[in-house]
């Protein structure tokens, strides 16, 4: 039972030295945790900005140099700073062990590592902004990005240490999931979320080395002209294009599988029922794994590859659709007959299927070839990606951060403060996003710091759309802030949630837990096991 | 159904466009009806089965054969729909007609070149006969460009290394809008062009004057002419602000501080200079992008611009 003096990984040790030098997955996943919210912060603020410059056509706050760079820091800080490491390294660090009834991942000092490389990683990106800062868009083409004048080694060099990074928490997750799980845990017990971390693994490990060699050749052919992009020189631009999104396609499942792995914890948390279909969820996630590897072409139907390929690429494509749908329909099936609590981490996954499903479904249209041909590179692109990422990832990460911050921390944020930024957010994005889909649909190309009179009215609502949703995410981390230090105490297990980190304090000792780990009963045993943590700070 | 536009799409003005339409449109309906099934069921049970007090024991169902079977066939049934739709429309817009007039296209940091078999250019403004199938050709000089005509549903990216193709035949007479979709830098936003669509007759009349395009003009007013045409109005304005170059205004008897310090004054052979080797001299404060125009400028062009020039006095 906790008590309110009792010992845990945030008070056992003392001083930065004991956070700095840390090999508990729970203390680096927070310092992932702070990382990855200072740079949504600075991509958010970014975004803004962005949104602000669009209102008019006209030029409001930054000439076009500045503009091309901002979009370029926003999309590469977003992508490679927050979203791949968001809910794998900081959310799984912390949770990954704990569902597994472990002590630890298997290889601490790794996964310390890995925090000081994205450490370093990140100062390469910010060195780069002051000194002149990449104009190049976050997917670097040649052979723009090797004949400009913007600062993009710098920028390369932290993507390059920032995927090693990334190799090291998947190698990392990869044993602790084969090796540390607690007696009685097969595979087919496993929590999905950990089914999700698997399958994002796997990618991280095989796909993000692709990157690296990718950017180290953008290196030396910028330095030393070896000649492989660039044309004057025999070499190919497009085959730089190939390179990218054979990791960067890929990678957008990177992002997206360990989201859908929290949707179907908190659904069948907050619905208190066995998941539907659990294998189909869990095989989906490798087969969406395997399929992303088969895709990348879908980023080239214009570039000027065969048709014959860009066919076959846009058939592939509309396969990886299905295991995405497949998952949506169980997550529906898993609240029927539930008994289902309308509490933030739920209102999020609410959120996440109605974007999730406009960004999947959007997707068809991409992966239509004649149909993307008149839709590639404009705004319709970017509403998908965003609903895709932001609508799909960033919601589910929102909704493990609620779900989880009571195991953080041991206290729980304001309730309505919570609801009110979850709904300003569902809004805004809204207003910010759909407007883009009817701009591009309109022929409105993106990356444009300057744009025909006629798409004002849209780019306008799209940007009142983001300053509702910037007052979503100001309020999020004002209460979260708060409730660290003043939010409402909570036990073990305040969800009456049945994965075995509620088993654990909240927050929970430097070794996780008071007793060895044997599973007792399955993930979603909601049928056998009847609610049994409810004695203790239930909400 | 018709099939030209949706509200959505701009109007459709190619014999290709009401293909892509229809498929864009059975997308959206059949996207729709399964979006809308999916949350009305979510809001629906979120409603229904809203906990009452404290949780208790829940049904263990996790699978149902038919339904699992039911909600993997619908989508891979409408997906195979949609592929092989596309795979036809696809092939009608790969597939180049035989007759088609071919105009090289060409793209630079920050415009394109038309270049015609009769010897005509232009500049930023592609000039077509209606009902008539075009093929381009299509190369860059510098950077991944991408040509893109909104009402045609064409698009295809312009390289540096190889020739790219694409194909179009407009519907309809008109002018419509040309944008360039791969991001080039500085400029990306405004290397925009227009296709101007016309009658048989006129494209006729458009290639005849095309060969020698400063019939009965002064050279003044051909300079200024040529001041849009070829584009200089991107980067040089004429009312004394600054743009990616110099302005224009008061141009000519100016003395200004190069790069590297000294001082030039802009007569006829400093401007002559600045058009056909650009980057000889730039401008202190300025950067070296200018693109070179040897090639694209006759003579008798280069002394219509500097005419022009020297009538942009500053007050």
């Amino acid at each position: 039972m906790s008590t309110a003096t009792a010992t845990n990984y945030l008070n056992e040790a003392k001083g930065w030295k004991s956070w700095l030098l840390t090999q508990d997955h729970k203390r680096i996943g927070i310092m992932y945790l702070a990382g990855i919210f200072f740079f949504f912060l600075v991509g958010g603020l970014l975004a803004l900005i962005i949104r602000w410059e669009l209102f008019t056509p006209a030029k409001d706050i930054m000439e076009a140099d500045t503009y091309n760079r901002f979009f370029t820091l926003h999309g590469a800080i977003m992508i490679f700073l927050f979203i791949i490491p968001s809910i794998p390294a900081a959310l799984g660090n912390f949770v990954l062990p704990l569902m597994l009834g472990a002590k630890d991942v298997a290889f601490p000092r790794l996964n310390l590592a890995s925090w000081y490389l994205y450490v370093i990683g990140a100062l390469f990106a910010l060195y780069s902004i002051i000194s002149g800062a990449a104009d190049t868009g976050w997917t670097f083409y040649t052979p723009y990005s090797t004949s400009t004048s913007g600062s993009v080694v710098a920028i390369a060099v932290g993507v390059f240490i920032l995927g090693f990074s990334s190799i090291f928490t998947g190698l990392n997750f990869i044993a602790t999931i084969h090796k540390l799980r607690a007696p009685g845990m097969t595979w087919f017990k496993m929590p999905l979320f950990v089914w999700g971390l698997y399958a994002t693994a796997i990618i991280q490990v095989l796909a993000t080395p692709v990157l690296g060699i990718t950017v180290v050749l953008l290196i030396l052919e910028r330095m030393v002209h070896i000649g492989i992009f660039d044309p004057a020189m025999g070499g190919d631009p497009v085959l730089f294009q190939h390179f990218f999104w054979f990791y960067s396609h890929p990678a957008v499942y990177i992002m997206i599988l360990p989201g859908m792995g929290i949707i179907s914890e908190v659904i069948a948390t907050f619905s208190h029922k066995r998941i539907f279909g659990y294998k189909a969820i869990a095989y989906s996630s490798l087969g969406i794994a395997f399929m992303s590897f088969l895709v990348w072409g879908h980023h080239m139907f214009v570039s000027g590859q065969s048709e014959l390929a860009s066919l076959i690429f846009s058939f592939l494509t509309f396969f990886v659709g299905i295991p995405s749908g497949i998952k949506v329909f169980n997550w529906v099936a898993t609240m029927y007959k539930g008994q289902i609590s309308l509490k933030v981490p739920m209102l999020y996954a609410i959120s996440f299927l109605i974007l999730f499903s406009i960004g999947g479904l959007t997707g068809i249209f991409l992966g239509a070839v004649s149909v993307d041909v008149h839709l590639h590179d404009t705004y319709f692109i970017v509403a998908h990606f965003h609903y895709t990422m932001m609508g799909g990832t960033v919601i589910a990460f929102l909704a493990g951060l609620h779900f989880w911050w009571p195991k953080l921390w041991g206290r729980i944020y304001n309730e309505t403060w919570a609801v009110v930024s979850c709904l300003m957010i569902f809004i805004g994005f809204n207003v910010t996003f759909l407007s883009q889909f009817i701009m591009g649909a309109q022929g409105m190309p993106r990356r444009y710091y300057t744009y025909p009179e006629e798409f004002q009215r849209l780019h306008g609502f799209s940007s009142v759309g983001s300053l509702i949703l910037g007052a979503g995410f100001l309020i999020m981390t004002i209460y979260l802030l708060h409730s660290i230090f003043r939010g409402k105490k909570v036990g073990r297990n305040p969800w009456q949630s049945l994965t075995m980190e509620w088993e654990a304090e909240s927050p929970p000792i430097t070794h996780n837990f008071d007793k060895d780990m044997v599973l007792e009963h399955g993930p979603y045993d909601y049928d056998i096991v009847d609610a049994k943590y409810t004695e203790e700070g239930t909400l | 159904m018709d099939t030209t536009g949706s509200f959505l799409m701009p109007p459709a003005q190619s014999t290709y466009a009401g293909d892509v339409d229809a498929l864009f449109n059975f997308i959206l309906i059949a996207g729709l009806i399964i979006f809308v099934i999916v949350i009305a069921t979510t809001v629906f049970f979120s409603m229904k089965y809203r906990r009452k007090g404290m949780a208790t024991k829940t049904s263990g169902t996790d699978h149902n054969l038919g339904l699992e079977i039911l909600w993997t066939a619908i989508p891979t049934a409408l997906i195979v729909i949609v592929f092989i739709w596309t795979f036809r429309s696809y092939i009608k817009m790969s597939v180049v007609p035989g007759d088609a007039i071919e105009i090289k296209v060409t793209a630079q940091k920050w415009f394109w070149t038309f270049d015609y078999a009769e010897g005509a250019n232009s500049v930023n403004e592609l000039v077509i006969p209606v009902n008539q199938p075009i093929k381009l050709l299509m190369s860059s000089q510098d950077v991944i460009h991408s040509f893109f005509i909104p009402n045609f549903r064409a698009k295809m990216d312009v390289l540096p290394n190889r020739y790219s193709i694409t194909w179009f035949e407009a519907t309809s007479t008109g002018t419509y809008d040309l944008f360039c979709t791969e991001y080039c830098g500085k400029g990306h936003s405004e290397m925009l062009g227009s296709v101007r669509v016309v009658s048989e007759e006129e494209y006729k009349k458009w290639i005849d004057e095309g060969s020698d395009p400063g019939k009965g003009l002064t050279l003044e007013e051909f300079g200024r002419k040529l001041y849009v045409k070829k584009a200089c109005n991107t980067c040089h304005t004429t009312d004394g602000s600054k743009g990616v170059g110099p302005t224009f205004k008061g141009v000519f008897g100016r003395e200004e501080i190069m790069e590297d310090g000294t001082p030039i004054t802009v007569e006829e052979n400093y401007i002559r200079e600045s058009i056909l080797e650009p980057k000889a001299h730039i401008v202190a404060g300025f950067q070296p992008v200018m693109p070179t125009y040897q090639g694209l400028l006759k003579d008798r062009e280069i002394d219509a611009i500097i005419a022009y020039l020297k009538t942009m006095k500053a007050e």
